[in-house]
Formats: structure tokens, C-alpha cells, sequence
């Protein structure tokens, strides 16, 4: 079973890092790093390989990020107290050198997916073994510039190029239904000719699961603030740092939900 | 200048690291380095914005990508992505223009592209290469190939004098040597201005400069000299103030407290009449014709 109890314990524990590390920065965009989490980690833990390249394209979770390299050893106890301050290399956007694994410098939406082709065109070329994976956000979409890269992905034949969307339903400013509908997105990559799947993107065995696909499209169906119940499916939650008492409250649900007793996710 | 650019490549097409992209730009021009390179060459249709990321991404991965199309698709379009994407991470990704300036002529204003060095060279480790003749592109394509960082090629119309040897490529070029007054020009607007001016007696011609590279270099000690001599300079370019060549020679001399005493400067100035035509109507309407410089030169001096 993929989801074993010693994963639960690390998906648990990096959730209240993220926490921690959020609060003690007074740093809000905690929705879509709560959201991402799940799949960064299953991607880190349990599905990249080492000749793998991993693009965030969504930068705005490059908490969740910095969490999964702590989570691998890649970053200390010590960066991660630096994030979000003066004279870091941790940034609230992920920067463009100096941390393991980190390709690029990603934050202005809808670049990510165009650098992933770049790299995975380049294995292509080369003959090389690999994949890049790409994370991007669901309100995302709205950039052309995602359109455009999807257009090239498919002309290209680029079936070594996996994107995830991590799609919480919300943006900036309002649900994505609203603000800009793209749905039914499932069909519109699948008009581009792309193998789609669609998931609970929190339930950490589909994830492993569809994570090991070599191309193609994964929709995760998330939830923005996942695990805390009050910045669920919270627009605010995009934005706004925890008062004391909100981050402590939140360490207890995430920590309360990974007891033996209770309901799994997954 | 496109017919070189297009031998210069095909020249280095063995090269397995060599990736051409194009905005679906190319007919009638660029087919034989699209033979010649075949799976590297890639026409990424008419999406800038992701070309330029592609670029970014091949260059990260250790290849050599040059990214192509007319001059103010593949500055302004991609802006951002030329920012974030090659200039943050100083990737040696070579974005080509063609028809800098007012090149595309009649073709319109949304074709021109006369601000495109000047906001390229608000970015970070990106250098820019303006070739003044067809005898240029060979040298600056062969040295792109060993850039470390990001550059922009603006290519424009060669036009070279009959019978005119052109000096060896370097950045700082004297043309032209005469008793008259300094003039600086940047790129292939030199052409024109150096037809006319070796028609003139040797007392009066001017010494003519011409600049291909920014952000520039040290200006050699001969230009230097030359400037002192007259105590004057005129800078032409097909470039609007902003960014320009003139604005930082003029901030070069200032911070030295070298300035000359009569300091003329000639730049694109958009559309004065608001009428379209010819690159040499738009050079004319801007003073930057051969005549307008010349007559400028003489009356100033």
C-alpha cells in the first residue's frame, strides 16, 4: 500500500512544517501551498527518478516546495526559518539558482509549462532518459501563454513531459468558475490530444499512482487550505497570514487528523 | 544580411547542440537551414511567448537555442519570459530580430521595432549585437556561439558603398577618416550616411564610427580622440532617445567630465506625420536620411 502510516506521519509532519514556517514568517499564500502539498510530496517520495526534472510552475506554493526538500534533506531545519526574510535564498517565489532541484525562477503564471517543454524537447533531442514534471495551478490557465505551451507539447509529440494541474477551484479573486471558466478542462486537453486523468488530489495512492505516468495530463481535484478546516475552500486563505491562535488551532487539526483513529483521505 | 545570417548557421549545423526556432517566420529564406539541421529545427508556430520559454528551458538543459522572428515579435511579445526566464537565470539563449528599426517599412508601425535595444537592455546580462553589414554577421554569429549569456541580434538591411572594404568586425569601427567632425552611427543606418559622406571633399568629411554592440564597451582611444579633436559629437541611430546609444555615451562622457562641447543627437522620433512608408521615408521624416545627417554635420561644424 502506498499510503502507509510511515508517509501519513511525514505528509502530517511537513503540513504543520508549513505551518510553522508560514507563521513564523507571517506569510499568508498558504491555500494553494495546503493544496499542492499532497502532490509535491507523493511526486518527491515517491515517483521522481534522479534523470527526472521537476518545474513549480504555480511559484506562489514554493512553501509547499521548500517543505518537500526539507522533508528529503535537501534544505535544513535552519533555511527553512530564513524563508520569507532579508538576505535569503528562500523567497515567497521560487529563485533563479542556489537551491537543489529548483530549475527556475517561477511566480509570474504561466511560464512554467514553456520551460518544462524546453526541457523536455532537450531529452528528446538529446536521446536522453527522463521526464520533466510540471505543476501548474488551475487559475493558471488563464495565462495564453499555458494555451500556447499545450499547442507546442502536443505538436512536438513531447510524451515525456507530465503536467499536473492542482485544481482547487479557486484564484486570486474568486472561483475559477467564475472568474474565468475553463471547465470542462478534462475535455479541452483531451481536444489536444492529451491521455487525461482525473483524481482526488489529495488521496496519496491515485496520486503515486498517476505519477508514474511518463506524458500526458493529470487534473488533481484539490482543496484549497486542505487540512485546516477553517482555510478550506477559503478564498482568503490565498492571502492572509495566521493570527497565533489560528496557527495553533491549525497545528492540532492536521496533527489530530494523522492519529491512528482517524479518517484517512485517502 | 539574412541571406549570411542563413549561411552562418547552416555553417555551424553540425553542432548537435544547435536549436533553431522560429515564430513560423522563414519563407523563401530560412528552408535550406531547416534541411540542414532537421529535427533541430523547429517552427514553433505563432506563440512568442512560449518559444521564448521553450528557449529558456533548451538553454538550461545545456543546448544552444536561437530564437527567430521579425524584430518586434521576439522582444515585445515575449517580454516577460525573455526577462524571467533567460535573463534571471543568464541562460545563452540568442534572440534574433530581424528588420530592426523601421525594416519592415510600409509594412506598418505594429512591424517596426524602435525601441526594442533600449528595453532589452533594462534586463540583466543581456548584451546586444547590431551588425552594420552583411560582413558582420558571419564574425558575431560564429562569437554568439560561445556567449555565455543572453543576447539579441538585430539584423537590418546591409547597405554597404560599392567597393567599400569593411574593416574587420569589432564592437567600435572607424569607417571613415577625414578633417571634419565625429559622427557615431549604430548599425546598418551607417550604410547610407558612408555612401554619401565619401563623396564629400577629405576637409570636410566627417570621421564616421559605427557601434555594434551594447551595452557598449569602452570606447577605443581613437574615438576618443577623434571627439576631442572637434570637441564635438553626433549620434545617429533608428532608435527612439530612450535607451538609446546617445543617452549612454552622454552619461559615458558625463561621468568623466569629458563631455564635448557640441553634443548632437539624431534618433527615431515614431511617426511624425502620422503617414506611413519605406524605411527611408521613416529615416527621412526622422532626419536620419543620408542628406539630413550630413547637412547637420556641416551646419553645426
Amino acid at each position: 500500500m502506498t499510503d502507509d502510516r510511515s508517509f501519513s506521519l511525514l505528509v502530517s509532519d511537513a503540513r504543520v512544517r508549513l505551518l510553522r514556517m508560514h507563521f513564523e514568517s507571517r506569510v499568508g499564500h498558504l491555500g494553494g501551498n495546503l493544496s499542492a502539498l499532497d502532490i509535491l510530496l507523493c511526486a518527491y517520495h515517491r515517483s521522481l527518478k534522479q534523470e527526472d526534472v521537476f518545474v513549480l510552475s504555480k511559484g506562489h506554493a514554493a512553501g509547499a516546495l521548500y517543505v518537500t526538500l526539507f522533508t528529503l534533506g535537501l534544505l535544513s531545519d535552519d533555511d527553512l526559518r530564513q524563508f520569507h526574510k532579508d538576505d535569503t535564498l528562500l523567497s515567497g517565489h521560487p529563485p533563479p539558482a542556489g537551491i537543489p532541484t529548483i530549475p527556475f525562477a517561477t511566480g509570474s503564471l504561466g511560464h512554467g509549462l514553456s520551460l518544462s517543454a524546453g526541457i523536455a524537447l532537450s531529452k528528446k533531442l538529446k536521446g536522453e532518459a527522463g521526464r520533466v514534471v510540471c505543476l501548474t495551478s488551475d487559475g493558471e490557465w488563464n495565462e495564453g501563454s499555458c494555451w500556447e505551451a499545450l499547442a507546442f507539447v502536443a505538436a512536438q509529440k513531447l510524451d515525456n513531459l507530465l503536467i499536473i494541474v492542482d485544481a482547487n477551484g479557486l484564484q486570486g479573486f474568486g472561483r475559477t468558475s467564475e472568474v474565468f471558466n475553463l471547465e470542462p478542462l478534462a475535455a479541452k486537453f483531451a481536444g489536444y490530444g492529451f491521455d487525461v486523468a482525473e483524481i482526488e488530489g489529495h488521496d496519496h495512492d491515485a496520486l503515486c499512482h498517476v505519477l508514474q505516468r511518463q506524458g500526458g495530463v493529470v487534473i488533481a481535484r484539490t482543496v484549497k487550505g486542505c487540512g485546516v478546516s477553517f482555510m478550506e475552500d477559503r478564498l482568503e486563505w490565498h492571502y492572509l497570514p495566521m493570527t497565533e491562535e489560528q496557527y495553533h488551532q491549525a497545528v492540532r487539526e492536521v496533527e489530530r487528523s494523522c492519529e491512528p483513529s482517524s479518517a484517512s483521505r485517502s | 544580411m539574412r541571406t549570411v545570417f542563413r549561411e552562418s548557421l547552416i555553417a555551424e549545423a553540425g553542432r548537435a547542440d544547435f536549436v533553431f526556432l522560429t515564430g513560423d517566420l522563414g519563407f523563401m529564406a530560412l528552408e535550406p537551414l531547416r534541411d540542414a539541421l532537421g529535427p533541430r529545427f523547429i517552427n514553433a508556430g505563432v506563440a512568442e511567448q512560449n518559444m521564448v520559454g521553450v528557449a529558456a528551458g533548451l538553454a538550461k538543459a545545456g543546448m544552444r537555442p536561437w530564437a527567430y522572428s521579425i524584430a518586434p515579435f521576439i522582444y515585445a511579445r515575449p517580454f516577460e519570459q525573455i526577462r524571467n526566464d533567460v535573463c534571471m537565470h543568464d541562460l545563452p539563449v540568442v534572440l534574433v530580430g530581424n528588420g530592426g528599426g523601421y525594416g519592415y517599412g510600409v509594412m506598418g508601425g505594429t512591424h517596426h521595432a524602435i525601441g526594442d535595444y533600449g528595453a532589452l537592455l533594462t534586463l540583466p546580462n543581456l548584451k546586444v549585437f547590431i551588425p552594420a553589414f552583411s560582413d558582420d554577421v558571419q564574425p558575431i554569429v560564429a562569437h554568439l556561439f560561445t556567449e555565455t549569456h543572453p543576447a539579441y541580434l538585430r539584423l537590418g538591411l546591409s547597405e554597404r558603398p560599392a567597393k567599400f572594404n569593411v574593416p574587420a568586425y569589432a564592437p567600435w569601427r572607424r569607417l571613415l577618416q577625414g578633417d571634419g567632425p565625429c559622427l557615431l552611427v549604430a548599425g546598418p543606418l551607417v550604410g547610407p550616411i558612408l555612401g554619401a559622406a565619401l563623396d564629400l571633399e577629405p576637409s570636410v568629411r566627417p570621421n564616421i564610427w559605427v557601434l555594434s554592440e551594447l551595452p557598449f564597451p569602452d570606447p577605443p582611444p581613437e574615438f576618443l580622440t577623434d571627439v576631442n579633436r572637434c570637441d564635438s559629437l553626433m549620434v545617429v541611430e533608428e532608435h527612439v532617445a530612450a535607451g538609446s546609444v546617445g543617452s549612454s555615451l552622454a552619461l559615458y562622457f558625463l561621468a568623466r567630465e569629458k563631455s564635448p562641447r557640441r553634443f548632437v543627437h539624431r534618433t527615431a522620433l515614431g511617426y511624425v506625420s502620422g503617414r506611413y512608408g519605406s524605411q527611408q521615408f521613416h529615416r527621412r521624416e526622422c532626419g536620419l536620411d543620408a542628406e539630413s545627417v550630413l547637412t547637420e554635420l556641416q551646419r553645426r561644424y
